[in-house]
C-alpha cells in the first residue's frame, strides 16, 4: 500500500470552510477549541483559509490540564505568536484549587475527565455559545452518531435522543439563553484524511507526532510516557526508546508507539498499515465501551 | 480525489450491518483492535459469530435494544476515491433519519433478502430514493447463499423491483441490481465463482465507477452569500469580499451576476480561495467572490447568473417530511431556512398526506412524525428557491419552530 500515493479529497476542506462561515454568521461568540493535537492545528488552518484577508474572527480556548506534553505548549505558543491569534487559557489545576473537582489517584489517574468542568466554566464565564472542535466522527462511535452543530444544554450536557436532524448542507444554529452549541467541522475527515492535508498543506506540528527517543514505561500491553504526572509501581520501570504519538492528549492518557518514523510520508505509510486504530492509544477510552458517549454526555467534547 | 456519498437503509435482518462490515473488513478500512473489541462484545452477548453491526450501532440504547436508532456514518477508502455512508434504520418510525441520511447521498443503496424479495421496507426505501432524486440507485439481492446462489430467484425479484420502476423518477435511469452474500463476501468486493452466471462485477467495482459531476454543469448559477469579509487592514483597506458554497452550476470571472432580493447587478471582479486567484468557481467550491461595483450584499443574498434568475415566491407548494414530535399547526408560523437566509413563514394549507409504502395520496388534516405530505406556506419575504426537479440543490428547506428552535421539517419545493 506504501506505494501508492493516497490524495486529500479536497470537497472535505470546501465543507469545513462552510460550516466555519456558518458558525461565525450565526452565533455571537464562538471560540476554536485548541489541544496543540493534529485536529485542532488543522482547525486552525481551514479557519484561516475561511476568513481570509481577514482575521480569523474568534480566539482558540485551550483548556490546560496541566499535564500536557511540554513540545505541545511550546508549539501552541509558536503558533499563536506566529499566526497573531487570540489564545485564551483555562487551568484544570484552578478548578482543583477551588475544590469542584478532585485529583484522581491510583496508577490510572488522569485528569482526562477533569477538564469537563474547566471547559464548562470558561464556556460560562467567557459567554461562549458555539465551541468549534476537532472531532471526527470515524474516531468513536459514540463520534460516529454526533451532529455538526451539537445543541448542549445549560449543563453542557449531550442528548442523543433529541438531536435535531441535519438535511443537506443547512445548519440550524438556534439556541435558547444558556444552551450553547459544539461544532465539528472536520466531522466527515478520517485520520488519514487529516495526516494528508497536513501533508499537502505543508502544516506544521509538535514534535512528538514524530519519532524521537523517550523514556517509557510498558503497562497493559502499551508503552506509556514516563513523566512525573505518571503514578507508577515499582515494577514498571522506565527504560528508553524510539517512540511516536500518533494522538496528542496528556501524557498520563496517551499511548505511545513504537516507530522509526520520522517524516509525514512514513507516518501515513505506517498509519495505512496499522493494526491498531488512533484511539486504540487513548487509555480514557478504555475505561468502558461506552466510556465516551458518557463523558459526552457530561459536557465533554 | 472525490468524495461518493451512499446511503442505506434496512434492519439488522437485511444483512445491512454485515454488507457495511464486509465492505470495511475488505478494503481493509477495520483496525485489529476494532475487530477484537467486535469479538469480545460479541462473546459477551453470548452469539457465536462477530456481530459486525455492533460496529455502526454506537449509543448504548442501540447496543441495548439491538437496532439502530440514528444515523450513523461510516467511512472507508479505496486508492480511487472516499466513501462516506450514511447507515439509518428501516423501520417506519425512522423515517426522518432515512430522509436524513439519504439527504447528502449520490447512491442510494436498497437492500432485499433473497429469500423475501420485495417487502414493506423496500417501499419505504425506493419512496425516499425518488423523492430526493438521488442520482444513482444500486439494489443488492442479498443472501444469495440461502437461496443456493439460484439465478432464477434473482431474475425474479429484479423483474418484480422493475415493476416498480415504472413510471417512477428512475424510469429511464440506469439502475443496477447484484446478487451478493454480505456473510461470505461474496461479490461485494470480489467476484467468486458461486455467482459465475453474473454478468456485472461485484458492488464495489461499481461504485468505484460512478461518475456524478457532469449533472451539475446543467444547473443554473446559484451563490448563498453566507457572510461577508471586511478585514479593514491597511493592506486589504477596501476589501469586501463575500463567502459562500456555490450551491450549484458555475460562476466567472468577468462575468455578470444578479443580486437577489434586491435585483442589482454587477460584475465579478475576482474569485479566491485563500491565497489562489481563481477563474471560475464550481458547485461544491468554498470561495469567496468580489465585484467591481460597490452593491448592497448580506448573508442570505442569493448570487445568480442574468440568464437564469430565480423567481420570487411568496407563496410556496412543497413536498415535506415533518421531523418533529409536535404535529405540524395550520396557521402557525415557522421560520424557513434556505440556504443562508431565514423567512418567517405561515402555513397556509396541508394538502394531503402520501402513504409512503402504498404511494397512496390521502387529503389530511394533520400531520405528525415522520409524515410525508404537500403543504403550502406564506412568506413573509421572496423566497427564491428553485424547484426540487430543477435544480436540487436550491430547491430544499427546513422549517424551524421559533420556540422550541428545532428542525420540524425539510421541504421540496415543487
Amino acid at each position: 500500500m506504501s506505494s501508492i500515493q493516497w490524495q486529500f479529497p479536497r470537497a472535505l476542506e470546501d465543507e469545513a470552510i462552510y460550516i466555519l462561515r456558518e458558525t461565525a454568521a450565526q452565533f455571537e461568540r464562538p471560540a476554536i477549541l485548541f489541544s496543540g493535537g493534529k485536529d485542532s492545528i488543522t482547525l486552525v488552518r481551514l479557519a484561516q483559509k475561511a476568513f481570509h484577508p481577514g482575521k480569523i474572527p474568534f480566539p482558540l480556548l485551550h483548556v490546560d490540564t496541566g499535564h500536557n506534553f511540554p513540545e505541545t505548549i511550546q508549539f501552541r505558543d509558536w503558533l499563536v505568536e506566529s499566526l497573531g491569534l487570540d489564545l485564551i487559557v483555562r487551568n484544570v489545576q484552578d478548578s482543583i484549587d477551588q475544590g469542584k473537582v478532585k485529583e484522581e489517584t491510583g496508577k490510572y489517574a488522569s485528569r482526562n475527565a477533569l477538564q469537563t468542568v474547566t471547559l464548562l466554566d470558561a464556556i460560562e464565564e467567557l459567554k461562549f455559545d458555539a465551541c468549534i472542535g476537532g472531532a471526527r466522527r470515524d474516531e468513536e462511535k459514540a463520534r460516529a452518531k454526533e451532529r455538526i452543530f451539537s445543541v448542549r444544554d445549560e449543563f453542557g450536557q449531550w442528548n442523543a435522543k433529541i438531536q435535531r436532524p441535519e438535511l443537506f448542507d443547512m445548519l440550524n444554529g438556534k439556541i435558547n439563553i444558556g444552551e450553547n452549541v459544539r461544532v465539528f467541522p472536520i466531522s466527515n475527515w478520517t485520520e488519514l484524511d487529516v495526516w494528508n492535508y497536513i501533508r499537502e498543506e505543508n502544516l506544521s506540528i509538535p514534535s512528538i507526532y514524530f519519532s524521537h527517543e523517550r523514556e517509557i514505561i510498558e503497562r497493559d500491553g502499551m508503552y506509556w510516557p514516563y513523566s512525573e504526572f505518571l503514578n507508577t509501581t515499582e515494577e514498571e520501570v522506565p527504560f528508553r526508546s524510539k517512540v511516536r504519538f500518533r494522538t496528542v492528549g496528556d501524557m498520563t492518557c496517551t499511548a505511545a508507539v513504537l516507530s522509526e518514523a520520522d517524516k509525514l510520508e512514513d507516518i501515513i505509510t505506517e498509519i495505512l498499515a496499522a493494526k491498531i486504530s488512533e484511539r486504540g492509544a487513548r487509555i480514557d477510552d478504555k475505561r468502558s465501551e461506552a466510556a465516551m458517549e458518557k463523558r459526552k454526555q457530561a459536557g465533554y467534547f | 480525489m472525490d468524495v461518493l456519498r451512499i446511503t442505506t437503509s434496512g434492519s439488522v435482518d437485511d444483512g445491512k450491518s454485515t454488507l457495511i462490515g464486509r465492505l470495511l473488513y475488505d478494503t481493509k478500512s477495520i483496525t485489529q483492535d476494532k475487530m477484537e473489541a467486535l469479538q469480545a462484545a460479541s462473546k459477551r452477548k453470548g452469539l457465536d459469530f462477530t456481530d459486525l453491526s455492533l460496529l455502526t450501532d454506537g449509543l448504548i440504547a442501540e447496543r441495548e435494544q439491538g437496532i439502530t436508532i440514528d444515523v450513523a456514518h461510516i467511512y472507508f477508502s479505496t486508492p480511487n476515491r472516499k466513501y462516506i455512508i450514511a447507515d439509518t434504520p428501516g423501520h417506519f418510525e425512522y423515517t426522518r433519519n432515512m430522509v436524513t441520511g439519504a439527504s447528502t447521498a449520490q447512491v442510494s443503496l436498497i437492500l432485499i433478502d433473497a429469500r423475501k424479495g420485495i417487502v414493506e421496507q423496500t417501499y419505504r426505501h425506493f419512496f425516499i430514493a425518488c423523492m430526493l432524486r438521488i442520482p444513482h440507485l444500486v439494489v443488492c439481492i442479498n443472501k444469495m447463499d440461502l437461496v443456493e446462489y439460484d439465478e432464477a430467484r434473482f431474475s425474479q425479484i429484479v423483474e418484480d423491483f422493475q415493476q416498480l420502476l415504472k413510471g417512477s423518477f428512475y424510469e429511464n435511469k440506469t439502475v443496477k441490481f447484484v446478487p451478493i452474500s454480505s456473510l461470505y463476501g461474496e461479490n461485494v468486493v470480489t467476484k467468486t465463482e458461486k455467482i459465475s452466471w453474473y454478468k456485472g462485477g461485484p458492488l464495489l467495482e461499481y461504485l468505484e465507477q460512478i461518475t456524478f459531476d457532469e449533472n451539475d454543469r446543467i444547473h443554473p448559477a446559484r451563490f448563498p452569500v453566507q457572510y461577508v469579509i471586511r478585514p479593514k487592514t491597511e493592506q486589504h483597506h477596501d476589501f469586501r469580499g463575500f463567502a459562500g458554497k456555490v450551491a450549484s452550476g458555475s460562476f466567472h470571472v468577468g462575468a455578470e451576476i444578479v443580486s437577489l432580493p434586491n435585483g442589482q447587478r454587477s460584475k465579478i471582479k475576482t474569485i479566491e480561495k485563500f491565497e489562489q486567484q481563481l477563474p471560475s468557481a464550481h458547485a461544491g467550491e468554498s470561495v469567496v467572490i468580489t465585484l467591481e461595483d460597490e452593491i448592497d450584499i448580506s448573508r442570505g443574498n442569493l448570487l445568480v447568473t442574468p440568464d437564469a434568475v430565480p423567481e420570487g415566491r411568496k407563496e410556496i407548494t412543497a413536498q415535506i417530511c415533518w421531523m418533529d414530535q409536535q404535529k405540524l399547526t395550520a396557521g402557525k408560523t415557522y421560520l424557513l431556512q434556505h440556504g443562508a437566509n431565514r423567512i418567517k413563514v405561515k402555513v397556509q394549507q396541508l394538502h394531503s398526506v402520501t402513504e409512503v409504502t402504498t404511494n397512496l395520496v390521502q387529503e389530511k388534516t394533520e400531520m405528525g412524525l415522520n409524515d410525508i405530505g404537500k403543504i403550502t406556506l406564506k412568506a413573509a419575504q421572496p423566497v427564491f428557491a428553485d424547484t426540487y426537479a430543477a435544480n436540487p440543490a436550491n430547491g430544499t428547506f427546513i422549517l424551524v419552530d421559533e420556540f422550541s428552535n428545532a428542525t420540524v421539517a425539510v421541504g421540496f419545493v415543487e
